[in-house]
């Protein structure tokens, strides 16, 4: 089972028993639930594609397929900027030197292969007290 | 028909000096490629490469490369990549690596 | 120069306390290597031929005597008592372990220096033009905008996992010393109409496998807009840049793909709706930082003796340049000794350099994309003392712009990229010109040499560009003609088959030999030969037995 890490720590996936829709589903026509929607998001789709739904969207999973494949931030930047407010979650092997710029570019959690996790213990997610270039020079 | 199979050796880098290294028949690694473990056809080199990738917390980037075999049935660098990785830089002499055992 | 701050200093010695944690969990096994090595070249650490090799940042190029000191010490205490000064003015230690990184890394945070981002699919160490703040030619200085892309780029959240590096270079001056056009983003200085302070960006250059020239995205960018704008390249990048192929994944190729046009539409927009959340830099930061590029408190005018020894004079002529206070000038101390490595420097000639700069000239020195180092504000009347001590530590070779000044990466010595050797290619050739009476007769001559397709050597912009290739398992040279790096850049084209190895060194010869042949007078150079007869002349010269061949036909 999938580990959640948030800036608290390690978690219980929270959403394991709910539904995630597939992105194409939300242009389909297909009817979508009021409450406790989620959306998966493959890095190679537009945000703006969401942006009749991002008020009702309570949580967007952005896929990793791999630590090394950073378009997620921008992603997570981009949806943010658009307005999205409800729940990011940055989902696959990333590894625990993401977490600050994770968490920096509007993530709430990563969702981590057990294996991935295994590896890399709780304190090793830990973020470091480090301060920002970008916030320093925009404020 | 089968290609013709070259005589293969198993290398790397050390992890802490990064220095050159070859897999040798003990299962260990030495700075030689005298002491390299030849496999002289398609299972003998599987074997070689599986035994080789054994070691991920002391050795990186190992792969096997073809080798020419000298009179005494060593390993000898096949292509000039190998030969600089054996020698150490052509500009610096002075900071060569040794080839063979003192 | 730029003077860390308080949060510099406190940045750099975190990222030193991260790695050493980084390299503490690579060594008890919690890191494998796959996940360590992005984390590694983040930090400068690559694993070469032979060893590790840890490249230093000397952002902009700019650096005083003491972090030159302090190199030298790097060099002393944990490396073979040499470095090797690179085409993105930085500079890389051949010889590191791996535990002592954290240590060296510690020892440049001592002189406010990092060796972070200078590998690493991220936004790179930024280039400057070498002659920064004393050029003749220079509209503004480069560097305030330098240093400020270094403080945005470092540790961006969105941006340190691009698909691929990402260069920026900047120049104040029309004459393009920093080779803008062949990086992702160029940024020349400019004014609009009413004289406001802006920028012309370009995009798109690069070198390697597909070189190309940047195009301009925007003509005019206000000064105040330069981090959202480059912001919105960065992140049309990273969205819709390709990741299928390392070779097709720098900008210049998403550029290509797209075309200029829509690259631009997409940046505007981008652009727009990120200045909601970020509407430039805090003017008072930047504002700061340009205060800390003044022009040094430039000494009176002295009466000079005119140089009378003729070595001096040589080498007044070709490694000093004009200042902008004319009882100044710029001095390039070349890293080009005959027959040496180029770029190399030992511990000692380290120190050298460095006390020369605290004596005599305003405590500041440079590296030059072409591998030299610079002295920028050097009073005239210092320069014979300057020469005598050059001289007496083997770096005073008059060879600046000439056939011997020239660029070479690694190559195979060193490289695990390389494809063929470089560096002995480069002293070869230097050691057949060794007459510095007959070089300078040949004139300005640029060759630049690259080991393996990546161009790290900027063959493409060489007059003269030699590409080292494996070719079915022997060395092999390709040669480019007609390259330029500056404001009149060019792509070299390549002129026919190679060369092995010890054919390359005789061929650049008959080259030098069929320019000198066809020069129309003294002053056509090499390159102005070259566009004004096209490739023809050289390529019989290169080629003759193909020549004879197609005469007797």
């Amino acid at each position: 089972m999938a580990v959640i890490i948030t800036e608290d720590g390690i978690a219980a996936d929270d959403w394991a028993d709910k539904t995630v829709y597939p992105f194409d589903v939300f242009w389909s026509g297909q009817e979508l639930p009021e409450e406790a929607l989620a959306v998966e998001f493959p890095n190679d789709r537009k945000p703006e594609d969401l942006v009749p739904w991002l008020d009702r969207i309570e949580m967007i999973r952005v896929e990793f397929p791999s630590f090394a494949d950073g378009r997620g931030f921008s992603l997570a930047r981009r949806l943010r900027t658009l307005g999205y407010k409800g729940r990011l979650r940055a989902a696959g092997p990333v590894v625990s030197d993401q977490h600050r710029a994770a968490v920096r570019v509007g993530f709430d959690e990563i969702e981590l292969p057990e294996s991935v996790a295994a590896r890399q213990p709780a304190e090793h997610w830990v973020i470091r007290k480090q301060g920002s270039y970008q916030q320093r020079l925009a404020s | 028909m089968a290609k013709r199979f070259k005589p293969q050796i198993a290398t790397g880098n050390d992890l802490l000096d990064g220095d050159v290294v070859y897999f040798t028949q003990g299962l260990k690694w030495s700075r030689f490629i005298g002491d390299a473990w030849i496999a002289t056809n398609e299972e003998a080199a599987e074997v070689l490469q599986k035994e080789a990738s054994k070691f991920p917390n002391d050795i990186v980037g190992v792969y096997l490369t073809d080798v020419a075999i000298d009179d005494e049935g060593r390993a000898r660098p096949d292509h000039f990549r190998e030969d600089f990785r054996m020698r150490g830089p052509s500009n610096r002499p002075e900071h060569g690596r040794p080839v063979e055992r003192a | 120069m730029y003077e860390y701050t308080d949060f510099d200093e406190a940045f750099v010695r975190e990222r030193v306390a991260e790695f050493r944690g980084q390299v503490e969990r690579r060594l008890d096994g919690s890191l494998t290597e796959d996940e360590f090595k992005p984390l590694r070249l983040m930090n400068g650490l690559y694993l070469q031929l032979h060893a590790y090799m840890l490249r230093i940042a000397v952002p902009y190029g700019t650096l005083n005597g003491r972090q030159m000191r302090q190199f030298a010490y790097i060099a002393d205490r944990w490396d073979r008592g040499y470095g090797h000064f690179t085409t993105r003015q930085n500079i890389q230690f051949n010889w590191p372990k791996l535990q002592d990184v954290p240590d060296m890394l510690e020892a440049l945070a001592d002189v406010q220096m990092h060796a972070m981002q200078t590998s690493g699919n991220c936004i790179r160490n930024v280039t400057a033009d070498h002659f920064s703040g004393a050029a003749t030619d220079e509209i503004a200085d480069p560097r305030p905008t330098a240093e400020l892309l270094r403080q945005w780029s470092t540790d961006h959240p969105e941006f340190t996992w691009l698909g691929r590096k990402f260069k920026i270079a900047v120049t104040g001056s029309e004459h393009d010393r920093a080779v803008i056009k062949a990086h992702d983003i160029g940024l020349r200085l400019v004014q609009d109409d009413d004289g406001n302070p802006g920028y012309e960006v370009l995009v798109g250059g690069g070198l390697g496998r597909t070189p190309m020239l940047g195009k301009v995205v925007r003509e005019f960018l206000p000064k105040e807009h330069l981090l959202p704008y480059v912001e919105a390249i960065l992140q049309v990048y990273n969205l819709i840049g390709r990741r299928d192929n390392k070779y097709k994944a720098r900008i210049k190729i998403l550029v290509h793909e797209t075309g200029i046009d829509e690259i631009r539409r997409l940046v505007e927009s981008t652009f727009q709706e990120n200045l909601a959340r970020f509407n430039g830099v805090n003017q008072e930061v930047f504002d700061r930082i340009e205060a800390s590029f003044a022009a040094p408190e430039f000494e009176p005018v002295y009466d000079v003796t005119p140089a009378v020894d003729a070595g001096l004079r040589s080498w007044i002529d070709t490694n000093v340049a004009d200042h902008r206070e004319p009882h100044y000038a710029i001095v390039t101390i070349s890293l080009k000794g005959i027959g040496e490595t180029p770029g190399d420097a030992t511990s000692d000639q380290m120190r050298i350099m460095a006390a020369l700069a605290e004596e005599f000239a305003h405590d500041e020195l440079r590296i030059s994309h072409e591998q030299n180092v610079i002295l920028p504000h050097v009073p005239r009347r210092h320069l014979a003392e300057i020469y005598r001590r050059l001289k007496d530590a083997g770096l005073a070779t008059a060879n600046i712009g000439l056939v011997s000044d020239i660029i070479a990466c690694p190559g195979m010595d060193y490289c695990a990229l390389a494809t063929a050797r470089s560096i002995p290619v480069a002293q070869k050739i230097s050691e057949t010109f060794a007459d510095i009476d007959r070089q300078r007769d040949i004139g300005p001559l640029k060759i630049k040499i690259s080991g393996c397709i990546n161009a790290c050597g900027h063959h493409h912009v060489g007059h003269i560009g030699i590409l080292g290739l494996d070719r079915a398992g022997v060395e092999n040279y390709q040669i480019t003609l007609g390259g330029d790096g500056t404001e009149t850049a060019s792509i070299g084209e390549r002129a026919g088959p190679g060369f092995a190895y010890d054919e390359i060194v005789p061929a650049v010869e008959r080259l030098i030999e069929a320019y000198l042949d066809h020069r129309s007078e003294d002053t056509e150079t090499f390159l102005e030969v070259y566009r004004r007869m096209g490739p023809a002349p050289f390529k019989a010269a290169l080629y003759p037995e193909a020549e004879a061949r197609s005469n007797a036909a």
